[in-house]
């Protein structure tokens, strides 16, 4: 365990807070707190979040030139069929938020074929900030640093929510995952586009409302349908998020009650709807029918 | 608070799909082989609740294979420890218990033996990679692996407990968290101390020489 008492914020309103008294940005704030409460120097830290960049290039790398057969055979193959399909340059909407739909959807499809990912927060919706992050970096023309920092940040907004809600389908329902996870994104992007700390928040907050509700609902319990599509539609919310945050777009609701607010729904979802498979799409007569399949798979 | 760090939210690195039915499946096979402390020649795992279900589309048998053949939940080959078993020559039979029954949903019991003796562990996922192995050769006990933890199986006898505190206190290494366990009075015990600080080799060798005790197992990290 690092750190006995945690970091020094508990609710975004005080991380903000804190980034606004150390003339920081977000991404800067948590990356200093992480040292001061880990007892690891500034190189070791850095160093940790940097192999994560990493892993999360290689896993865009992978999925968009590689077209991958998840171990069900659910899924696999969308990442590359979405990239050759840009390259005609058929796209709709070009640019930022169709790569970062495009390497969510490659880091969704090496997490389903075992490949090697990033848990952000989770391995079931570890293809929304890598997706965003990089899309965004590249077309922004960001440094390697600021994308390290950019994921401090995503860091710092998910470990408020992972505290003060959760980010377990199974206790919050999908909103609690790729709901999660978009809103660490949205907040990462803002703060590559150079936006305030307030303005990472917003956009946190507005993609975070946006996924409120979302049940999980995998077929076969799987992390594969809908999960893969979710993450990479869980990436445009973030982008566009982020943009009406920039554009000084501000959330009513704020961040923090925001976070309670999706923390209160997941509790009144019923369990049929919170990663179990008894309801939703995992009850279709298509997915009942591909459940009953694998199923048939796995007992020969 | 339940999370400390911000790299419990960006991570772990590990490979796919789910971080409680693989990244911790993983860990629990992993550890086993540790508290065996050698590469078994038999590998008998039973999966209980939502691991008995889903395990073959999460790669949960995977991952456990691997973690007993030492393969870390990042390591990319755990897709393929079966062949990497079958190459060792480690023999492995999976048994599936799909009824409800009191175990945790992500419960795994795995029992690992070769020629010298054989070794019981259960452990279960508890999300995010993170896992609590709950039982070891029958002893309940709680242990998370997050810290260097020694285990310390012994004879139940007074001042076995004081003399292996002891020698850890000579070497300043702090007790950060210890549960005795025993069959009954004076039978066999198992001591799980976890530490604060890494143990040497020289302090293993020490705590070995006790009156007592007759084996023990050194989990790191």
């Amino acid at each position: 365990m690092r750190g006995e008492g945690g970091l020094q914020y508990r609710t975004v309103a005080e991380l903000v807070a804190l980034a606004r008294q150390q003339g920081e940005t977000i991404g800067k704030t948590v990356f200093t707190q992480e040292v001061q409460a880990g007892g690891r120097t500034q190189t070791e830290v850095f160093a940790e979040m940097e192999k994560s960049l990493l892993v999360m290039e290689q896993a865009v790398e992978k999925g968009i030139n590689e077209a991958l057969t998840s171990r069900s055979g659910l899924t696999g193959g969308d990442a590359k069929r979405l990239q050759d399909y840009a390259r005609e340059g058929k796209s709709l909407c070009r640019g930022i938020v169709f790569d970062a739909v495009n390497y969510a959807l490659a880091v969704s499809e090496v997490n389903a074929a075992m490949g090697l990912i990033v848990a952000t927060p989770t391995a079931g919706s570890s293809g929304v900030l890598p997706g965003s992050v990089l899309a965004a970096g590249r077309h922004l023309g960001c440094s390697r640093e600021q994308m390290v920092y950019a994921l401090f940040n995503a860091g710092g907004i998910g470990y408020v929510i992972a505290n003060n809600a959760t980010i377990s389908g199974a206790a919050g329902g999908c909103q609690a995952e790729i709901g999660a996870a978009a809103a660490m994104a949205a907040s990462a992007v803002a703060e590559l586009a150079g936006g305030s700390p307030e303005q990472s928040a917003h956009a946190a907050a507005i993609a975070l409302k946006n996924l409120l509700g979302l049940v999980c609902d995998p077929v076969a319990g799987l992390v594969e349908v809908p999960c893969v599509k979710r993450n990479s539609m869980g990436a445009a919310i973030s982008i566009v998020a982020a943009d009406m945050a920039l554009a000084g777009i501000t959330s009513v609701i704020p961040c923090d009650e925001v976070i309670e607010a999706m923390f209160k729904i997941g509790t009144m979802l019923p369990v049929c709807l919170r990663e179990t498979s008894l309801a939703g799409l995992a009850t279709t007569p298509t997915g009942l029918e591909l459940g009953q399949k694998i199923n048939a798979k796995d007992q020969a | 608070m339940r999370y400390t760090s911000v790299f419990d939210i960006i991570g772990p690195v590990m490979v796919g799909p789910s971080s409680s039915h693989t990244a911790g499946a993983a860990r629990i096979g992993k550890t086993a082989r540790h508290i065996f402390g050698r590469q078994p020649a038999k590998a008998e795992i039973t999966l209980y609740g939502s691991f008995a279900q889903t395990y073959r589309g999460h790669g949960t048998d995977l991952a456990l294979v691997g973690g007993i053949l030492d393969l870390a939940a990042d390591d990319e080959n755990i897709i393929n420890s079966f062949q990497l078993a079958r190459r060792l020559g480690v023999e492995i039979v999976f048994k599936v218990v799909p009824e409800e029954s009191d175990y945790h949903p992500n419960t795994a019991r795995v029992r690992l033996s070769d020629s010298h003796g054989s070794l019981e562990v259960v452990g279960i996922s508890v999300g995010g990679g993170k896992i609590t192995v709950t039982e070891i050769e029958g002893f309940r006990i709680s242990l998370s692996g997050d810290s260097p933890t020694l285990l310390v199986f012994h004879h139940d006898r007074y001042g076995a407990v004081a003399r292996v505190a002891q020698v850890l206190a000579c070497n300043e290494i702090n007790i950060g968290h210890m549960e005795v366990a025993r069959k009954s009075k004076g039978d066999l015990a198992l001591m799980v101390i976890e530490t604060d600080q890494d143990l040497t080799e020289e302090i293993i060798r020490d705590v070995k020489r006790i009156d007592h005790v007759f084996s023990i197992a050194l989990l790191k990290p």
